[in-house]
Order: structure tokens, then C-alpha cells, then sequence
């Protein structure tokens, strides 16, 4: 009796095996394949600056945190000078004061973005690198 | 040693409460600690304030189309205004228009001759009861804490609601994409994309580094800016010693901008 608990034995096995197969090929085939992670380039400018708003780690992991607090606080509340918890006060602009320094849109931003498949519409309006085409 | 179901759940659920509580614990504990200062978010050292601001348009010193020309280039130019090819695309945040169109209700068959051939200056009134910012379903246009009705355009959803509510006409909205059709593109001032509207904003980002606004700059003294309700202001000194119409004030919507005629 033990053999009618499965029907169609060889059929299901076979049919699962080629399932799994197909399912798991493209995680097989990109096996150690994985692009690395990009690493941002810096300007001449940003590298002599040295230190950004906020630490490189914070910066890193939080600066689409700290641009939205930017943008609502600079529009809203009209405030728009950020001092940095190291004492230094900064304009709250994408375009003025980031990309003052990292002029280099394709090479800083574009490139960490398209890694990671974000595509923030920020540039539709704010203009990138303010100071090269003047 | 036997232990009924009912004593087993009791210790159960203390133990289970007891690690929920450990993240919050954790949170808690590190607040006390040693944490670098928060930053903070201030106004800028020359940011001019008002309770609101007001304007005032001498009329009698802006005579032809001419002298008005470069007051409306020069907002347009500095806030990356396109020029739409069609007019019904157009796009302005301070234009030229008719004593009949800016003025309707004070408009009869028969009017003084320079009044009536004089062309007039017309701009968002930045209400102190601003009809548009009653109907923005976003708050994408608000009232500021320094009395100028603005633009939040990263909320603005295009629903055009402000445009039908404002009775002065002084909000245009992008149809198409303004990036080909701006000519001078000013690099420290956002564009606008499309399916937003926009409008005067009183200069507010120049307000707040202790500039006029542009037209103001470029109007050799034909216009005087400043807090309405602040009694030495210039604009109070002008409205005191000249007689001052408004827009469709009527209307209830309490203008902020006063033409001398």
C-alpha cells in the first residue's frame, strides 16, 4: 500500500526537479557574478573640503533623510541655514551647496543610483553643477 | 514535579513581554549617553522679516510699456520663467495688462485718458485670505509665516484647483516641459517640471539673504516693498500720503499689493 501514496511517482519527482531548476537558474547562472558596489568619486574640491555636512558614513546611509528635511525646512518654515553639529552653518540648496562641491553628478550621484535602481527626480528642477557652466 | 497549563502560559507571557521590552530598553538607554550635539536649522544672519509682506506700485512713474519691460524681465529672468510660443501656454509671474483688465470693477465707459492708456503692473496679491490656499487639496501652495502665499512645488499635484480659485489670474501652469523654452537659465534658481503650477513668490529666497525683491530692484523707486504692519515701513509711508487702489477688493481676499494712481 506504501506505493499508492504518491501517484504518478517518476512524473511528480521529475516535474519538481525541472521546476526547481527553472526557478533557481538565474540565481545559478549570476552566482558570484554580482556587480560591485560602486564607489563614489570625489571632486578635487570636495576631497580639499575634506568633511561634509554630516559625517561620510552619515552622509552615506542618511543624505536622502537630511535633503528631505532640507527641502521642507528651507520652503516651509523659510529657515534655510543648517548648522552641522560641528558648529559650521551651510545654505540648505541641493544645487548651491552640494553640488557646489560634488560637481560631478554622473560620476557621484548617478552612479550609486542606478546601482541600486533609484531614480530620484530631484534634477527634473534643480539644476546640477551650478558653478561649471557659468 | 507537575505543573498545571495554567502556570505554564503565566510564565510564558511574563517571558515574552520581558523581550518585547528589550529593544525599547535599548533605545531608552541610549539616549542618556554620550551623543553628538543635534543640528540645527535657523534662519539665515540677513533674512529680512515681516509680518506681511506688502507692496506698493506707483503707477504714475511706470508711464509705458517700455518701463515695465525690464521689472518683468527681470523676475522672469532670475526665476528660470520659460516663454511659451502659444499664448495659451503662457507662463508669467508678473505682467503687463489694461486698467479695465486689472481693474474691472472700477472700470466705467469713460475714464481719465492716462489712466486708461497706461499700462499696469499686475502680480500674485499675496492675499492675507488667499482663496487658492483654501482649495489646495496637497498644501502645496500655503500662506508663510511672513504673510507670502508660496509654492511647495514637490507637492504641487497639477489638480489646477488654485488656478480656477484665484480671481486675479496670477498662476500659470506647465503644460509642457519649461526646460527648452527658457533662455537664460539662471543655475542657482530650480526649474519647474511638468504639470505643476507656479507663481510669484515675492522673492522670498532673496528675502531671506536681505535683498528686494527684483522687480522692486529694477523699478528705480516706481515700487516700495516692506511689512505692512510695521508703521515706519515704506509702504505704510507711501499709503499714508498717497490715495491706494487694490484688486477686486471686494472680493474679501485682503491684497497685499496697493497702486498708486
Amino acid at each position: 500500500m506504501a506505493s499508492k501514496i504518491l501517484f504518478d511517482k517518476g512524473k511528480v519527482i521529475a516535474g519538481i526537479v525541472i521546476f526547481l531548476a527553472l526557478v533557481t537558474f538565474p540565481f545559478i547562472y549570476n552566482l558570484g557574478k554580482a556587480a560591485p558596489a560602486p564607489e563614489p568619486e570625489l571632486t578635487p574640491k570636495a576631497k580639499a573640503a575634506k568633511v561634509c555636512v554630516r559625517d561620510t558614513e552619515y552622509m552615506n546611509k542618511e543624505h536622502m533623510q537630511l535633503l528631505d528635511v532640507w527641502r521642507d525646512t528651507s520652503v516651509r518654515e523659510g529657515k534655510r541655514i543648517y548648522v552641522s553639529p560641528n558648529g559650521t552653518a551651510y545654505e540648505m540648496s541641493l544645487s548651491n551647496t552640494c553640488l557646489d562641491c560634488h560637481s560631478n553628478k554622473a560620476e557621484f550621484c548617478d552612479r550609486c543610483h542606478n546601482y541600486a535602481s533609484v531614480d530620484p527626480y530631484c534634477w527634473d528642477c534643480h539644476i546640477d553643477n551650478p558653478k561649471e557652466a557659468q | 514535579m507537575e505543573k498545571s497549563r495554567r502556570s505554564f502560559l503565566k510564565i510564558a507571557g511574563v517571558a515574552a513581554l520581558g523581550l518585547g521590552a528589550k529593544p525599547a530598553i535599548d533605545v531608552l538607554a541610549a539616549g542618556g549617553g554620550t551623543q553628538e550635539p543635534e543640528p540645527a536649522l535657523v534662519r539665515g544672519p540677513q533674512a529680512m522679516t515681516a509680518q506681511q509682506w506688502a507692496m506698493v506700485i506707483d503707477t504714475r512713474k511706470l508711464k509705458t510699456s517700455g518701463d515695465l519691460e525690464p521689472l518683468i524681465e527681470a523676475c522672469h529672468k532670475i526665476h528660470n520663467v520659460p516663454k511659451m510660443p502659444k499664448k495659451n501656454h503662457e507662463i508669467k509671474w508678473i505682467w503687463e495688462d489694461e486698467y479695465g483688465h486689472v481693474f474691472p470693477n472700477l472700470h466705467a465707459e469713460f475714464v481719465d485718458e492716462s489712466v486708461e492708456h497706461r499700462p499696469f503692473l499686475a502680480l500674485c496679491n499675496h492675499c492675507e485670505n488667499p482663496p487658492c490656499v483654501r482649495v489646495c487639496p496637497t498644501q502645496a501652495t500655503f500662506k508663510n509665516s511672513q504673510g507670502i502665499v508660496t509654492m511647495d512645488m514637490h507637492r504641487c499635484i497639477g489638480c489646477r484647483f488654485c488656478m480656477a480659485a484665484c480671481p486675479y489670474g496670477a498662476r500659470s501652469f506647465n503644460f509642457f516641459n519649461p526646460e527648452p523654452y527658457i533662455e537664460h537659465v539662471n543655475k542657482e534658481y530650480p526649474r519647474r517640471m511638468k504639470g505643476v503650477v507656479e507663481k510669484c513668490n515675492f522673492c522670498a529666497e532673496r528675502l531671506a539673504v536681505g535683498k528686494m525683491p527684483a522687480c522692486v530692484e529694477a523699478s528705480n523707486g516706481a515700487m516700495a516693498f516692506g511689512d505692512l504692519y510695521d508703521p515706519e515701513s515704506e509702504v505704510r509711508e507711501w499709503i499714508r500720503s498717497n490715495y491706494t487702489i487694490r484688486r477686486k477688493q471686494n472680493l474679501g481676499t485682503s491684497p497685499s499689493v496697493y497702486y498708486i494712481i
